[in-house]
């Protein structure tokens, strides 16, 4: 049954080699090929290239964007948006829409700052029941989107009233709670040291290598899907690299990339992250197919619910503080913002975790740029604005071509 | 057997023999009373049902039965309540009043999952798939198969990728060249086509399928009567609501006809002529 299917089974791989073709013809050929087998799918290409686009201007602008200094800072502002957007993305694939996260964020991490300065708590202690306070309030709000059927829309704006009352309250009147606590400093202002990083990324490169062998010896890939993991793994030794030149890999942003895989892997290869794709393109056809659509609607909302806390900490640990703003502001639209820009669809169905990772870095890009260029607020905001629309218009388009082919499809049987 | 993780199904029309064989041996397994015994015994009873949505009575007070081995074709006008009862019977509504029995036993029926394990499987009318999800993921949806143990329990990929196509290849479908296709790119038949793959994917002693060759090509079509007559033959019990009249002479066993939510005849092809068929879904004494 299982005889490997031969390399050249993929028309990407039976090119016949041309004596009269010129290597820079091919080349070029190919990465036509590529690009629209790339957009054809929607994929996260566009998001991509505009990070190469979005280097490429901002280095040109000032010589200190692309140093390994600023890239660092940029992958630790990049962070908290980035899991909050991961939070969004659960939701977002389901057709759903998280818009309390920013005051799930500020509301946890005041209770974080109770527990661990008024509380004297230990802080392992104080982090786990700071997490699953964010998973229980997820939960609250997906049972009334799940059980009751109102509109996660209304919900979690109501949510984001509720939780930022809850937020000021746990303050109390001072407003601040400073969090002093030197391991949960240490989650948001470390680095490993350059050889821990160095062995992580072997690691890993290993791992990746290891497991690509595997597949290919059970048979069943294509030579051309063997690509992934070697770009995977440049890019793994490329970014170990640049952080070192600086200081180190920064712990937030490994705890990132943490939380990152772990999200991918429960998309990609476990049936509740599949149910989660089902879904949001079907939801009526996931029921018949016997799929508890309420319980995934409420685990996304208690997932969404946990990384909203989640993004707590790191916001809590990062300022050394718990206050009225934290989590509030432009954050959870950021957040949003880049769950689309990544290439998530605000109508369901269709995205991956890395968008929140793709997506953060071009909000967070853009901003440290025009940061560096002295511009001001006004100019920042109205710059993400335009990226944002762009992103969501193309995501519409796609969709749009997308079901217009299948009902020229339908037209024709 | 060939299939690449990229799901291209090309290299795959050489063998069909050797393809057959797993879906064969998941046959047996499910099939309760083995393969070849076809004891006329009754499958499936829905007993008074009615089903109104606001002021349109779609159901009332509707009895038909289904025997093992046996394919009841349910026909009527546009709007008859066929899809209600199919619906009723998969357990995607609840109906006002009535019962079901599946092997002449009471059963409960509240969700499409219960429906699933009282041995029930679907077409629906709109065939019921997501978009965006490729042809494997759709037939696996709800019951994936898994390889590994723990934490490290995960979907297998490869083991659905193979037995797709093998099912596909069983159904004599050649027209999806690579089952990794979004749904959203297939045609209307091929859809249809995915929509059969799916219901018959294991035996399931009880299948129920709304109009399932309604976006089919001749061929295609042709394929799938010969699926339901080859499940007839295996002891499967199959209600099947069809519009054309040629199939329905050609496959049927008995003809329950429904007019305005309730049974206007039940005939048998055998003993009557589509004349009197047509007469009967117009709602006309014969
Ligand atoms: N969800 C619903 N809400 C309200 N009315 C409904 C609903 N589903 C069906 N009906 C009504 O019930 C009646 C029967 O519909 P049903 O879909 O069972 O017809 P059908 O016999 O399958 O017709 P067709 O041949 O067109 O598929 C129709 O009058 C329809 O308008
Ligand atoms: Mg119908």
């Amino acid at each position: 049954m299982s005889e490997p299917v031969s390399p050249a089974a993929h028309p990407l791989d039976e090119i016949p080699p041309r004596d009269h073709a010129r290597p820079t013809d091919r080349l070029v050929s190919f990465a036509k090929r590529w690009l629209s087998a790339a957009l054809s799918q929607g994929t996260a290409m566009p998001a991509i290239a505009s990070l190469v686009i979005i280097a490429v201007f901002f280095q040109s602008q000032s010589q200190y964007f692309l140093s390994p200094g600023n890239l660092s800072n940029l992958a630790v502002q990049a962070t908290l948006v980035a899991i909050i957007a991961l939070g969004e993305i659960f939701v977002l694939l389901l057709g759903d829409i998280d818009l309390s996260l920013g005051s799930m964020a500020g509301a946890s991490a005041a209770l974080l700052g109770v527990m661990i300065t008024n509380g004297h708590m230990p802080w392992l202690l104080a982090i786990f029941i700071m997490l699953a306070f964010g998973a229980l309030l997820g939960s609250f709000q997906g049972w009334w989107i799940a059980w009751l059927g109102i509109p996660a829309f209304v919900v979690t704006l109501a949510g984001n009233m509720g939780f930022l009352g809850l937020q000021l309250y746990i303050l109390g009147p001072n407003g601040t709670l400073g969090i002093f606590d030197p391991n949960i400093a240490a989650l948001s202002g470390t680095e490993l040291p350059v050889s821990v990083g160095w062995i992580l990324a072997a690691i890993v490169g290993v791992a990746v290598v290891a497991s690509t062998l595997v597949r290919y010896a059970r048979g069943g890939v294509a030579v051309r899907s063997l690509s992934r993991p070697v770009v995977v793994g440049v890019l793994i030794v490329v970014a170990v690299a640049v952080f070192n030149a600086s200081r180190g890999v920064p712990t937030p942003f490994l705890i990132l990339i943490a939380l990152l895989v772990v999200a991918w892997w429960v998309t990609m290869n476990t049936s509740p992250g599949r149910h989660l794709f089902a879904v949001g393109g079907n939801a009526e056809a996931a029921r018949r197919a016997g799929v508890q659509v309420k319980r995934i609607r409420m685990a996304a909302f208690a997932v969404s619910g946990t990384l909203g806390a989640a993004g707590g900490l790191i916001a809590a640990s990062y300022n050394g503080s718990a206050g009225t703003l934290t989590g509030g502001g432009t954050l959870l639209l950021e957040a949003i913002g880049a769950a689309v820009i990544g290439g998530t669809s605000l109508f369901g169905g269709r995205g991956s975790v890395w968008a929140a990772l793709v997506g953060a870095l071009i909000m967070s890009g853009v901003e440290n740029g025009l940061d560096l260029m002295n511009s001001d607020q006004p100019v920042k905001y109205m710059v993400q604005g335009v990226i944002v629309l762009l992103a969501v218009s193309l995501d519409t388009i796609l969709r749009r071509r997308q079901s217009r082919g299948r009902q020229l499809g339908a037209a024709i049987a | 057997m060939m299939v690449s993780e990229s799901g291209d199904l090309q290299a795959d029309r050489s063998e069909p023999g050797r393809q057959a064989a797993p879906i064969a041996a998941e046959r047996q397994s499910v099939m309760p009373r083995g393969g070849e015994a076809v004891a006329p015994s009754e499958a499936l009873r829905v007993d008074g049902v009615s089903k109104s949505f606001g002021l349109v009575q779609a159901l009332y007070r509707v009895s038909l039965s289904v025997d093992h081995g046996e394919v009841v074709a349910l026909v009527g006008d546009n709007g008859a309540g066929k899809s209600t009862l199919i619906k009723v019977i998969s357990g995607v509504i609840v109906p006002d009043e009535g019962q079901l029995y599946v092997n002449g036993e009471r059963v409960v029926v509240r969700s499409p999952n219960d429906a699933a394990q009282c041995g029930i499987r679907t077409i629906h009318q709109d065939l019921a798939l997501a978009d965006n999800l490729d042809v494997v993921e759709n037939l696996y949806l709800g019951r994936e198969l898994f390889r590994g143990v723990g934490p490290l329990r995960r979907l297998d990929f490869a083991a659905m990728r193979q037995r797709t196509a093998a099912a596909l290849l069983e159904l004599g479908i050649g027209t999806i060249s690579n089952i990794r296709t979004p749904m959203a790119q297939l045609s209307g038949g091929q859809r249809q086509t995915v929509a059969v793959a799916r219901a018959t994917l294991e035996n399931c002693p009880i299948l129920l399928f709304d109009e399932p060759t309604a976006s089919l090509g001749l061929k295609e079509a042709r394929h799938v009567i010969e699926l339901v007559q080859r499940l007839r033959a295996q002891g499967t019990a199959i209600l099947i609501i069809t519009h054309n009249m040629r199939q329905v002479f050609e496959v049927a066993d008995r003809i329950v006809v429904l007019h305005l939510g309730k049974v206007g005849a039940v005939l048998r092809p055998s003993s009557t002529t589509p004349e009197v068929v047509v007469r009967a879904i117009m709602g006309k004494a014969p």
